[in-house]
């Protein structure tokens, strides 16, 4: 190994002869995208003065609560979480976590709809926060499923029928148990939660959405609107 | 459990048993379903109408 006399990967710049790279060119990406200071930063624009912009926070917190609590009930199972005193209060936690999840979800939604979010280059951020919500429908529904109780079976009986009339039935399986558990433990979490950091990342890269009066007349280029 | 504890963890509403349900003519709810709905309503209103005030004063 050759020593320098400097550490290229401490100022971010790298060598000139290694700017082909393929570390180099994400590197320079995240850099040009997500410099520190938009990553986390220390002020917003003036117009996020408003408690309708807590929600996602709140959404994400919420959400947070959920993968501790589910995380608890998968070390334990179902004989903790359906008999013991803990495990009732930790199996509480992470249904009511899941309320206040959709609860705080929706609220978002409605309060972006009427903002029309979407402006300014941000339709992909209005995309992968649907595709999260539809995400998030499916994890609920699997853990409706994965109870293990007399709801977990009704359930599955009487969603069979809608979901063979649409013709996934065959792949998507409400009467297995196994594969609604994985799905619920593994796909759909791993799908949301990957969908949610990503929609954060555009939401920091893209900027808030100013208000429709804010909006400047060439609302192609995103922008952060000014600072308070 | 003590019985104190008990009535603080306890369900508000007696969940045991059948659901109630809103008939309006096509529409048919689940009272708990509504009650959800109409929390969303208020809150999503609050949030809009309450000023937010925030420390230091600037705007």
């Amino acid at each position: 190994m050759t020593a320098v006399d400097h550490t290229p990967a401490e100022t971010g710049e790298g060598l000139a002869e290694d700017a082909d790279q393929w570390t180099a060119k994400i590197r320079r990406f995240l850099m040009s995208n997500l410099p520190p200071g938009r990553l986390i930063p220390d002020r917003q624009p003036s117009y996020m003065a408003s408690w309708i912009y807590i929600f996602g926070a709140l959404t994400m917190g919420a959400l947070a609560m959920v993968i501790i609590s589910g995380g608890l009930l998968s070390v334990e199972g179902p004989t903790w979480w359906h008999a013991s005193s803990v495990g009732l209060f930790v199996n509480s936690l992470h249904l009511w976590s899941v309320e206040l999840f959709f609860f705080f979800m929706v609220v978002h939604l409605w309060g972006k709809f009427f903002m029309a979010a979407w402006r300014g280059n941000r339709a992909l951020t209005w995309m992968t926060g649907v595709i999260t919500f539809m995400a998030s429908i499916g994890a609920g529904l699997t853990g409706y499923l994965s109870q293990t109780n007399f709801d977990s079976q009704w359930i599955s009986t009487q969603a069979k029928d809608g979901l063979n009339g649409v013709g996934v039935g065959s792949f998507f399986n409400v009467l297995n148990f196994g594969q609604m558990l994985m799905w619920h433990i593994m796909i759909l979490p791993l799908a949301v939660v990957a969908i949610s950091v990503l929609h954060v990342l555009l939401v920091r890269t893209r900027g808030i959405v100013p208000p429709i009066e804010l909006e400047p007349a060439n609302s192609a280029t995103a922008t952060t609107g000014g600072e308070a | 459990m003590t019985a104190a504890l008990a009535v603080v963890v306890a369900a508000l509403v007696n969940i045991t048993g059948p659901g109630h349900y809103i008939h309006w003519g096509f529409i048919q709810i689940s009272v708990g379903n509504i009650i959800v709905i109409s929390l969303m309503v208020v809150t999503f209103l609050a949030a809009i109408l309450i000023p937010y005030h925030r420390k230091g004063g600037r705007s």
